[in-house]
C-alpha cells in the first residue's frame, strides 16, 4: 500500500545528537552546580518594592531612610529612569508608608509601581509545588503515553516510547533550567512562578513534538516488521519531519510576536518559553528517538 | 444541512458575545445582552465583559493565614467561612467591586485570599480587613476599677448591633462637630442595653473594641430606644472604618497577611496594549505562514481559526476567565499551537496524494488518519496544563485555564469546523 520513498539515515548520527545536546547541557549544568538559581521573594520569602520619583534619589539618603524603618535592603536596582527596585526582607504595608513619607521629606514624591510580600510559608510552598508539579507531569506522561501505545507489536515496549518521551523532556527542562541559572548569574534574571509554568508548558509541548514522530513509528511498526527497529525509526522521521518544524514555526512565530511587541513584565517567561520549545523541537527529534532505538534495537524482532 | 446550520449558530454565537456593549448600526442602537440564565436552579449571570486581573487594571492581592488555633477541632473550617463572609462584606462596603475573598487549605493550614482590584489606598483596605472588630459592652466588677482586667463582660456584643454610622458629635462642648459612630441596637439588643443601663445609673458602663478600652462613660439615664453613640477622638476615616468593621461584625478568628501584592495600574494599560498589538502581528503572522504553505486548505484552516480567537474570547466571558498577563500571552501562544492539528491533518493529505489516493479520499483519510497524533499530543499538552491549575495560583492559573480552553476549542475549530469548511470547496473535485 505505501510507497516506500526514500528515506534520510537519521540515526546513523545518533550519538552526534546526543553529544550536541550534551555540548548544551555542560555549561548550564556548571553554572547550576556553582552558581545555583536567582530565586526570586516568591521562592524565597521577602519583599519587593519598585518606585518611580521625578528626580534621581541618592542611594545613600535611601539606604538612611529604609534603615531608620528597619527595612533591610537586600539588592538595589535601577529598572528605568528613576524608577528603584528594593528588595528586601519581608516588610508590612505600615513600614512600606512609612518609607515613602520619609522619601518624600526629603523631597522626594515617589509613585509605587509594585510592591510585593510573599511570606516564607508561601516561598517554601511553592518551591515544593514546582518539583511535584515537574514530577507529576512526568509520571503522568510517561503513563498516557504508554496506554497509548499499549497496541505496538511485541516485542516493543510501550513503557520505553513514554519514559523516552519523558527523557526527551527532562533534557528540555535542564537546558531551560541551566539557561537561566547563567542568565541569573550575568544579568540578575530571576526565577518566578512564572518560569515555573514556562517549564510546564515546555514539558507539554516538547511531548506534543515526540508523539508526532512516535505516533508514526506506532503506525509504521506493523507493517514494515521485516525492517530493522533502526530503520523504521528514520522512515518516520523522514515522513514527519514537516509537521514537527511547522507546528513549531506556528508557535515560535507567535512567542517572536510577543517577544519584540509584548510588555516587559512578561519578557523572560516568553524567553523560558521560546527556547523551551526550540529545545523541545530538537530534542523530539534528536533525543527521543535516538534513545528509543538505542534502547529498542537491542532485542531486534528479526532474530 | 445540519453542519452549516451548526456553523451559523456558532458565527452568532461568537458574534453576539464578542460584539462592544453599544452598537450603533446607521442610526440605530444595538445592545449587547446580558447572561441571565437558571441552570438547574443555580442562576448563571454574565455581563459579557472581560475580567481582568490585578496586574492588569492595578490592585492589591492579599493572603491571610487564618489562625484557627483556638477554634476546637470539628467547627474550623465553619470560622473560616464565616470570617470569609464577614471579609466579604467588608470588602463590600469598602466600596471596591469586583472584589473576590476566597478561602484555601493548605495541610493544616487556612488561607484567605483577597483581590482588591483598583482599590487606591492599600493601608486603609488592610486595616478594615484585618481587625477582628470584637464589640463588647463590660461592667466594672470593683468600684474603682483601675485596669481592664477590673471589668466583667456583659451580654450584650457587636452581634446586638443593627446598624453602625458614621455621626458628628451634637454637644455644645469643646468636641462639638468631631466624628462619632452612633450605634443602633436590634430589638434584642436595645432590650438588653435598656437593661444594663437602668440597673447601673450612676455607674460606668465600658465600651471595649478587640480587648482595648475604647471609652467608659457615666450612664445618666436608662436608654431604652435602643441607640447609643461611641465617642473616641476618632478622625473621620477611623469613625468611617470602625463603622464598616461594625457593620460586618466581628471576625471570629485573628488573621494574619503572609502575602501582599500591590501592582499600579499604569504598569498594567501599558501591558495590555503591548500584548494586544502582539497578539496581533502574531495572529496575522499565523495567518500568512498556513497560506505560504498550504495554500487553499491554509486560508480554510484560517477562517477556522479565526472562529477559534472569538469562540475562546466568548468562552473566557463565560467562564468567566479572569485575564492575567500571562493569560494573555498562553492565549496567543495558544494561536500558534491551535494550527497544529490542521498542520498534521493537512501534511497527512499530502502524504496520502503523494501515496496516490485521488483527492477526495485522501482529503477524508487524512482527517482520519491524522486523528490519533491529534489525540495523543493534544492529551499532553492538557495534562501538563491541568498541573500547571492544579500547580498554579492567580496570575498561574489563569494562564492554564486560557491554555486548557484554547487547546479544547481548538480541537473543535481546527477538526470540526476545518473539515465541513474542506468539504464544501472540494465537493466538486475528484
Amino acid at each position: 500500500m505505501q510507497t516506500k520513498n526514500s528515506h534520510f539515515p537519521f540515526m546513523k548520527f545518533k550519538w552526534l545528537y546526543l553529544g550536541f545536546s550534551l555540548l548544551l547541557i555542560i555549561p548550564g549544568l556548571f553554572s547550576l552546580i556553582f552558581y545555583g538559581l536567582k530565586l526570586s521573594i516568591d521562592f524565597t520569602g521577602g519583599t519587593l518594592l519598585e518606585i518611580q520619583s521625578q528626580s534621581p534619589i541618592d542611594e545613600g539618603k535611601l539606604k538612611e531612610i529604609s534603615h531608620s524603618q528597619n527595612i533591610d535592603i537586600v539588592s538595589l536596582q535601577t529598572s528605568a529612569e528613576n524608577t528603584y527596585i528594593i528588595r528586601s526582607k519581608e516588610i508590612s504595608q505600615e513600614q512600606n508608608e512609612k518609607f515613602k513619607t520619609g522619601l518624600s521629606q526629603i523631597g522626594q514624591e515617589v509613585t509605587e509601581k509594585r510592591f510585593e510580600t510573599v511570606g516564607p510559608v508561601i516561598g517554601s510552598e511553592l518551591t515544593r509545588k514546582s518539583f511535584l508539579a515537574v514530577i507529576v507531569a512526568s509520571v503522568f506522561i510517561v503513563v498516557y503515553i504508554s496506554w497509548s501505545f499499549r497496541e505496538i507489536p511485541k516485542p516493543y515496549s510501550p513503557w520505553k516510547f513514554g519514559a523516552s518521551a519523558v527523557i526527551a523532556l527532562l533534557h528540555d527542562v535542564v537546558i531551560l533550567t541551566g539557561l537561566f541559572s547563567i542568565l541569573g548569574h550575568f544579568y540578575g534574571v530571576e526565577i518566578d512562578a512564572l518560569f515555573i509554568t514556562a517549564v510546564l508548558t515546555v514539558i507539554g509541548f516538547s511531548v506534543h513534538d515526540t508523539i508526532v514522530v512516535f505516533d508514526r513509528v506506532r503506525e509504521n511498526l506493523p507493517r514494515m516488521l521485516k525492517m530493522p527497529f533502526e530503520q523504521v525509526v528514520d522512515y518516520s522521521l523522514t515522513e514527519t519531519l514537516a509537521r514537527s518544524l511547522n507546528t513549531s514555526v506556528g508557535v515560535i512565530l507567535t512567542l517572536t510576536a510577543l517577544l519584540l511587541f509584548g510588555g516587559e513584565t512578561i519578557r523572560w517567561f516568553i524567553v523560558a518559553l521560546l527556547v523551551g520549545i526550540i529545545s523541545g523541537t530538537y530534542s523530539s527529534i534528536f533525543n527521543a528517538s535516538p534513545i528509543l532505538v538505542l534502547w529498542e534495537s537491542k532485542k531486534n524482532h528479526l532474530k | 444541512m445540519r453542519t452549516r446550520l451548526l456553523y451559523i449558530a456558532v458565527i452568532l454565537f461568537c458574534l453576539i458575545m464578542n460584539m462592544p456593549p453599544v452598537l450603533s448600526i446607521a442610526g440605530r442602537s444595538f445592545y449587547r445582552p446580558n447572561v441571565n440564565l437558571n441552570l438547574l436552579g443555580r442562576p448563571f449571570v454574565r455581563d459579557l465583559n472581560f475580567h481582568l486581573g490585578l496586574d492588569l487594571q492595578g490592585g492589591t492581592h492579599l493572603v491571610y493565614q487564618v489562625d484557627t488555633s483556638k477554634i476546637p477541632e470539628g467547627s474550623q473550617s465553619q470560622a473560616v467561612m464565616s470570617a470569609k463572609n464577614n471579609i466579604e462584606k467588608r470588602v463590600n462596603l469598602l466600596g471596591v467591586s469586583e472584589s473576590l475573598v476566597q478561602t484555601s487549605v493548605v495541610g493544616k493550614d487556612y488561607r484567605l485570599i483577597i483581590e482588591l482590584p483598583g482599590v487606591k489606598d492599600v493601608n486603609q483596605a488592610i486595616n478594615i480587613i484585618g481587625q477582628t472588630a470584637q464589640l463588647e459592652f463590660r461592667l466594672p466588677a470593683v468600684a474603682t476599677p483601675s485596669s481592664i482586667a477590673d471589668f466583667s463582660p456583659t451580654d450584650l456584643s457587636g452581634a446586638d448591633l443593627r446598624l453602625a454610622q458614621v455621626q458628628f458629635d451634637s454637644t455644645a462642648n469643646q468636641t462639638a462637630g468631631a466624628p462619632t459612630v452612633g450605634l443602633e441596637f436590634t430589638p434584642q439588643g436595645a432590650e438588653k442595653f435598656a437593661k444594663i443601663t437602668r440597673g447601673n445609673i450612676g455607674k460606668i458602663v465600658a465600651i471595649f473594641l478587640d480587648e482595648q478600652l475604647l471609652m467608659a462613660p457615666v450612664v445618666q439615664t436608662e436608654i431604652s430606644d435602643g441607640k447609643a453613640v461611641i465617642t473616641g477622638n476618632f478622625t473621620l476615616e477611623q469613625a468611617k472604618n470602625l463603622t464598616i468593621q461594625l457593620n460586618a461584625g466581628a471576625l471570629p478568628v485573628p488573621i494574619k497577611i503572609i502575602e501582599q501584592r500591590n501592582i499600579g495600574a499604569t504598569l498594567g494599560s501599558q501591558s495590555i496594549i503591548k500584548s494586544l498589538f502582539a497578539g496581533v502581528v502574531g495572529f496575522v503572522l499565523i495567518l500568512l505562514f498556513m497560506v505560504a504553505i498550504y495554500g487553499v486548505k491554509g486560508i480554510l484552516a484560517d477562517i477556522a481559526l479565526v472562529i477559534y480567537v472569538f469562540l475562546s474570547m466568548a468562552i473566557f466571558k463565560l467562564i468567566p476567565v479572569t485575564l492575567t498577563m500571562a493569560g494573555i500571552a498562553g492565549f496567543i501562544l495558544s494561536v500558534g499551537m491551535a494550527v497544529d492539528a490542521n498542520i498534521l491533518i493537512f501534511e497527512r493529505i499530502k502524504e496520502e496524494i503523494r501515496w496516490g489516493r485521488p483527492m477526495r479520499a485522501a482529503l477524508e483519510l487524512g482527517f482520519h488518519r491524522a486523528w490519533t497524533s491529534v489525540r495523543d499530543s493534544n492529551a499532553s499538552s492538557l495534562i501538563t496544563a491541568l498541573i500547571l491549575f492544579w500547580f498554579g495560583s492567580g496570575s498561574v492559573r489563569g494562564f492554564a485555564l486560557t491554555l486548557t480552553v484554547g487547546i479544547l476549542v481548538s480541537l473543535f475549530t481546527s477538526i470540526t469546523i476545518t473539515r465541513s469548511l474542506v468539504r464544501t470547496v472540494y465537493a466538486n473535485k475528484k
